[in-house]
């Protein structure tokens, strides 16, 4: 039992813990905190398989930009958790949906054991690991030589989600309207 | 000793989280937390392989994922909002317009 295994068995239970009290809670802020929780311990786990650079990253912009979000969504509609969310569903139901749920993980789970990967390749914050793997400079060559043109066409889906984000939450506005009945009046005094 | 198949396990553990809680979730902002939280799960599979297989594509393949997400939850809070302004609820059982 070294002090990897330790921190491991520690951030997967946090993770674990953080992600199923994100999908039981009532309050959608008290969700959120878990959710980051969850992906803090996640971030450890990241950097325990030699990927420095993108637990680095999975914290700043993922607790630190999309989850902020969420935030702000839920302060802008105001939510406090006692929005009425309807009568629970029956209990068949509810059994099917964990019954489902279970059946998923299980399946999963059958085929990496039935795979047998080898537990033998070292994993931690010390062992394993050529001296860059995962650096800053190793994930820069790979994103801007072999998958540049992946990562510019991302720049594109972004700036599609921009314009789209911005339409679909856009208010009907008065602009529209008042020019809307500009347009009649002009239209009125012309015929009339 | 642990290895690559146990941070597998917890992969398919959070994923399956994320698959209950959109079956589970009348909250339609914990729903888009859950898929979320799918996305998340594959990402940590694919480092786990990425560092099985001691070659770092899998950490470029991480980034876009992120970008996919961040994509996806700036436009699913956006058609929230507008929902929400039409129907005063965030229930997705409320969302009925389309079913019948």
């Amino acid at each position: 039992m070294n002090l990897d295994s330790v921190i491991f068995i520690i951030s997967a239970a946090v993770t674990l813990f953080g992600a199923v009290m994100m999908i039981m809670q009532r309050n959608p802020v008290a969700s959120v905190l878990y959710f980051i929780l969850s992906l803090v311990a996640q971030a450890v786990l990241y950097v325990q398989l030699g990927a420095l650079f993108v637990g680095a990253v999975l914290i700043i912009v993922y607790s630190g930009a999309i989850l902020v979000l969420f935030l702000f969504v839920i302060m802008l509609l105001n939510l406090r958790g006692d929005e009425d969310l309807g009568a629970p569903s029956s209990p068949v139901s509810q059994l099917t949906k964990y019954v489902v749920s279970i059946g998923i993980i299980a399946e999963f789970a059958f085929v990496i054991w039935s795979t047998g990967f080898s537990s033998s390749i070292p994993t931690g914050i010390i062992a394993g690991a050529s001296e860059n793997f995962g650096s800053t400079e190793q994930v820069a060559r790979l994103l801007f030589g072999r998958y540049l043109y992946p990562f510019e066409l991302t720049s594109i889906l972004l700036l599609a989600a921009i314009v789209g984000a911005v339409v679909i939450a856009r208010k009907e506005n008065g602009d529209e309207i008042e020019s809307k009945a500009a347009a009649k009046t002009a239209a009125d005094e012309v015929t009339g | 000793m642990f290895g690559i198949t146990h941070f597998l396990f917890i992969a398919v553990l959070l994923f399956g989280v994320g698959v209950t809680g959109v079956l589970i979730s009348r909250n339609i902002i914990v729903l888009l937390m859950s898929v979320e939280l799918m996305l998340n799960a594959a990402n940590l599979a694919i480092i786990a392989f990425s560092r099985a297989l001691n070659v770092m594509d899998g950490h470029a393949f991480v980034f876009l994922v992120l970008t996919v997400a961040a994509a996806e939850a700036a436009v699913g809070l956006a058609m929230v909002i507008t929902i929400f302004n039409n129907r005063r609820s965030i229930n997705i059982d409320k969302y009925s317009l389309l079913k019948w």
